[in-house]
């Protein structure tokens, strides 16, 4: 938001609002690299720092949420202005969310380790579309920082790359468990630990349609890839 | 408005879908009726030009807010609407303003009946100094001739209408300035009311009331555009986005911006009106 209101008080508000969402922000995105680490190390005591700091990305929430109720309370948001407040109001929820997946892979990985199972299958595609998802929530903050609505479309459309990597992963996971019985157990947490990725990734997707939302002013939620690119690009 | 009589009656407009064209009944329900349809409207102060070109329609049966910095020409757009300006010598309008098809700039109207239906409230209350009873019955009697039990009836109605009667049914014969500003801007609307108009315009009706009486006046808003159609100046913009249908953003005498009033507040389509509605006018 380039210009100014008339109150340079609304303009700290606001500037709040989004400054606090970055910052939750970046602690989902560590929460989520952690989780991804404890995972590729298989490392017990990384697997509790997650589920340790959970609760700081749901204060973070509440927190954020009671801000968004204050500036509507006492400023009346309109246009861009009530865009914005609505946007931040949704995407914490898509982050915490996203916390949520990122404590739940911390989980299932801490069961895999105490039942001795490591890694007896390939998860090659698990460590990359979990590197997809920490990148790809990274630049849809960045793209709510900068209010940049092509970064955003971007957002959205490589969200399908996790989609891809995540049904090739069940395919794969299918043929492991028909072949040995044995591994259905561990197969369902690694299950469980790709869907919470590919859920991150569809939270991030969520945060870069709010950019487009506040900029632009149209809801691009559930429609075709190629409107909404049309409509990040409308002057 | 294809066959409308050619002749001005403004006797023949009712409230409400109110014009001449009874024969034309094919019209779908749904389609939209405008009230007032302005074109092309000029409007001067001597030499200083207040109001540059206007177009717009006002449609039936909705309420339709002027928002603007002050002196942008929304209170001389409403004032022009029923012609309020012709009481002051140098003021002039050219361009349109067809009521129900009826261009009412025309010369040779009847300003007293054009008025009547298309009534206006003012920015302070302004009941004349007589019982509330005569407030109402006054503008009454000089279009209709009622008998004493019509004019009590009409008077118990309009109080009715503008939210009043209980709180004043018992204080009939006491002067309308012993009421309080809520209650005596409740009055003038319901003098308004009285004598059966189409058109409500309605000048920063609430500015100079305190919160419990802009909520009731807001809510009498509502309830009357089911049968008027509404007008509003307001200074308030969340005033405007609560109570209309429609708002126009006027600057410098120019119409910036008309359009539904969900649009305007969430997504308008020009920067300027975004920037005046979100406070970052300066």
């Amino acid at each position: 938001m380039p210009d100014k209101h008339l109150s340079s008080q609304f303009d700290a508000d606001l500037n709040a609002l989004s400054s606090r969402l970055l910052e939750m922000g970046g602690l989902v995105e560590s929460q989520i690299a952690t989780a991804m680490r404890a995972f590729t190390q298989m490392d017990i005591d990384t697997c509790n720092i997650v589920i340790e700091n959970e609760k700081l990305v749901n204060d973070m929430e509440i927190q954020i949420d009671m801000l968004c109720t204050e500036v509507i309370a006492r400023r009346q948001p309109v246009s861009r202005d009530l865009r914005l407040v609505m946007a931040v109001s949704k995407a914490i929820t898509n982050l915490e969310r996203a916390g949520d997946e990122a404590e739940r892979v911390a989980k299932r990985t801490k069961r895999l380790i105490e039942a001795g199972a490591m890694h007896n299958i390939n998860v090659a595609e698990i460590r990359l579309s979990g590197q997809m998802a920490i990148s790809l929530l990274r630049r849809s903050l960045d793209a709510f920082a900068r209010l940049d609505t092509i970064a955003a479309a971007e957002v959205v459309e490589e969200d399908r790359q996790i989609d891809e990597e995540f049904r090739g992963f069940v395919r794969k996971l299918i043929t492991y468990m028909s072949e040995d019985p044995h591994l259905i157990s561990i197969g369902l947490d690694m299950l469980t630990i790709a869907k919470a990725i590919e859920r991150i990734g569809d939270h991030a997707k969520n945060i870069a349609e709010f950019v487009i939302y506040i900029v632009k002013g149209s809801d691009v939620r559930h429609i075709p890839h190629a409107d909404l690119v049309r409509e990040a690009n409308k002057i | 408005m294809s066959n409308m009589k050619t002749n001005f009656d403004l006797n023949q407009i009712d409230r409400l879908g109110g014009s001449v064209n009874v024969e034309n009944n094919q019209q779908p329900q749904s389609e939209i009726r405008n009230a007032l349809e302005v074109r092309d409207l000029n409007f001067f102060y001597g030499s200083f030009q207040g109001l540059k070109n206007i177009n717009l329609n006002i449609e039936e049966g909705k309420v339709t807010a002027f928002i603007g910095p002050s002196g942008c020409g929304k209170s001389t757009l409403l004032r022009t609407l029923n012609r309020m300006y012709d009481l002051y010598p140098g003021q002039r309008a050219e361009g349109e303003i067809n009521f129900y098809g009826q261009n009412i700039l025309e010369q040779g109207q009847d300003l007293n009946l054009l008025r009547s239906r298309i009534g206006m409230v003012f920015q302070k209350p302004t009941p004349f100094p007589m019982s509330i009873y005569e407030n109402i019955a006054f503008g009454v009697r000089l279009y209709e001739k009622l008998s004493r039990s019509e004019m009590d009836e009409r008077v118990e109605w309009a109080l009715n209408k503008a939210a009043l009667w209980t709180e004043a049914k018992d204080k009939l014969n006491q002067s309308g300035l012993s009421l309080s500003g809520g209650q005596q801007q409740r009055l003038c609307i319901a003098r308004g009311v009285a004598v059966k108009p189409s058109v409500i315009l309605l000048d920063e009706p609430t500015s100079a009331l305190d919160p419990i009486s802009t909520g009731k006046i807001e809510e009498l808003i509502n309830e009357l555009k089911h049968e008027y159609t509404i007008a509003i100046v307001t200074h308030n913009m969340q005033q405007a986005a609560r109570v209309s249908d429609y708002t126009a953003y006027m600057y410098l005498g120019s119409l910036i911006e008309y359009g539904k009033t969900d649009e305007i507040f969430i997504k308008p389509q020009r920067k300027e009106t975004e920037d005046y509605i979100t406070g970052r006018f300066g």
